[in-house]
C-alpha cells in the first residue's frame, strides 16, 4: 500500500515547486485585493477579471496541491470535462432561464 | 493474488477480468474522494450561481469596510498556507515519517482553526452591527445603521452571505476534525468533546455559535462510529485522500473570497 502511493509520487515532485505555487497563490490574492481598491475596471469587467484570477488559482490548486497533473490522463480528463460541463450548463442555461421569470407577463 | 487465481481455476470459475487494473490507475479511496469532491463542487457551484443571479437582479449593497477585507485576506492566507502544510504532510506520510506527518497535519489543523476563529469573529462583528437573519438571535443594540437597513431592505444580502460562508465554514470544521482523526485517531475524540462542551458553556447564548458549536457534537458521534466500526492505523493513502478534501475546501474559498467579499467592498 505504501509502495504504490510512494511510486505515484516518485520522479515528479520537488518540494520547491509547491512553495512556488503557494507564493503564486498569495501574489494572485494580493493582486485581487489591489485591483478592487484601485477600481481600475468597471464592475462587470472587474467581475470577469476576478473570476479569471480565481480560475487560475483553482487550476494551480487542483493541478499541484491536489496532484491531478500527475494522475493518469483518463482520470484527469474525465474529472475536468464532467465538472466543467456541469458548470457550463449551470451558467449558460440555468442563469438566463432564471432571468426569464422576471420578464413574465411583460409585453 | 496468484494463489487466489489458482484456486479459482481449480474450481472452474471464470477469472477473466477479476483482477484487472483499475481504470483510473488510482486506488479506490482516491477515486471515491474525487467523485465526492466533483459532486460537492456542484453544490457550491449552484450556490454561487444562485448568489450571482440574486446579485445581478438586485440593488446590491457594498458594506464591507477595510477591516473586513483585511480579515478575509488573512483568512485566505491561512487557507493557502494550510494547503502547503498539507502537501508537506502527504510527503512525510509517503516516506513513512510518522512524527512529521503528525506535525504537518497539526500545522494544517492550526491554520484551519485560525480560519474558523477569524471567520467566527467576523460573523459576530457583522451580526452585532445589525447584519442578521430572522433565525439568528437579535443583537441587543445594533451598532451600524447601514447594516440594519441592508438586513431590512435587501435581505438577500445577509441570506446569501451567511448561507455561502456557513456552508464553507462547515466544510472547514469537518476538515479539521477529519485531519485530527487521521493524525491522532481515537485520541482526538476527547479533544472534540472538550471543545464542544467548552464552546457550549462559554459562548454566550445570544451568539449564533452557541448553537453552531453543536457541529462538533455531530462530528464527535460520526468520528466515534467510524473509529468503532473500523479502527485502523491510517496510512499514506488515507493522508493523501484527506489532503484532497482539504485542498478542495481551500479551492472553494478562492471563489467565495472575491465574489462575496471583494465585490461587496465599500470604496471611500
Amino acid at each position: 500500500m505504501h509502495d504504490t502511493a510512494a511510486d505515484e509520487y516518485s520522479g515528479h515532485d520537488s518540494k520547491a515547486q509547491y512553495f512556488w505555487v503557494w507564493g503564486a497563490l498569495l501574489v494572485l490574492t494580493a493582486i485581487e485585493v489591489v485591483l478592487v481598491y484601485k477600481q481600475i475596471f468597471s464592475p462587470v469587467r472587474m467581475l470577469e477579471v476576478l473570476l479569471v484570477l480565481s480560475i487560475i488559482k483553482s487550476a494551480l490548486i487542483i493541478a499541484y496541491f491536489m496532484h491531478l497533473k500527475f494522475e493518469r490522463a483518463i482520470m484527469r480528463w474525465m474529472l475536468v470535462i464532467s465538472v466543467s460541463a456541469c458548470f457550463v450548463i449551470m451558467y449558460f442555461f440555468f442563469f438566463p432561464d432564471a432571468g426569464r421569470v422576471l420578464r413574465l407577463g411583460v409585453h | 493474488m496468484a494463489d487466489a487465481t489458482l484456486q479459482h481455476d481449480a474450481v472452474g470459475h471464470e477469472t477473466h477480468g477479476e483482477f484487472e487494473a483499475p481504470l483510473f490507475g488510482a486506488y479506490s479511496k482516491k477515486v471515491g474522494m474525487w467523485l465526492f469532491l466533483a459532486s460537492d463542487s456542484l453544490t457550491f457551484g449552484a450556490l454561487l450561481v444562485a448568489f450571482c443571479y440574486v446579485r445581478s437582479y438586485t440593488d446590491w449593497p457594498t458594506p464591507f469596510h477595510v477591516q473586513s477585507i483585511i480579515n478575509s485576506t488573512i483568512m485566505t492566507g491561512c487557507l493557502l498556507s494550510s494547503s502547503l502544510t498539507m502537501v508537506m504532510g502527504v510527503f512525510a506520510a509517503q516516506r513513512g515519517d510518522r512524527a512529521w506527518t503528525r506535525n504537518w497535519l497539526l500545522a494544517t489543523m492550526a491554520f484551519g482553526t485560525a480560519f474558523i476563529v477569524l471567520h467566527g469573529m467576523e460573523w459576530t462583528k457583522l451580526i452585532g452591527e445589525g447584519l442578521t437573519l430572522p433565525i439568528f438571535p437579535k443583537p441587543a443594540t445594533p451598532t451600524d445603521v447601514e447594516m440594519v437597513n441592508i438586513s431590512k431592505n435587501t435581505p438577500q444580502f445577509a441570506a446569501t452571505f451567511f448561507g455561502l460562508t456557513a456552508m464553507h465554514m462547515l466544510h472547514v470544521t469537518v476538515g479539521v476534525m477529519y485531519l485530527g482523526v487521521i493524525a491522532f485517531r481515537k485520541w482526538f475524540l476527547p479533544v472534540i468533546g472538550v471543545l464542544w462542551l467548552a464552546g457550549y458553556l462559554l459562548i454566550p447564548s445570544d451568539n449564533v455559535f452557541h448553537w453552531g458549536i453543536h457541529v462538533l457534537l455531530v462530528g464527535l458521534i460520526v468520528a466515534s462510529t467510524i473509529l468503532f466500526l473500523k479502527s485502523k492505523d491510517y496510512d499514506a493513502q488515507d493522508v493523501e485522500v484527506a489532503g484532497l478534501y482539504w485542498h478542495f475546501v481551500d479551492l472553494v474559498w478562492m471563489f467565495i473570497f472575491p465574489l462575496v467579499y471583494l465585490l461587496s467592498t465599500k470604496i471611500t
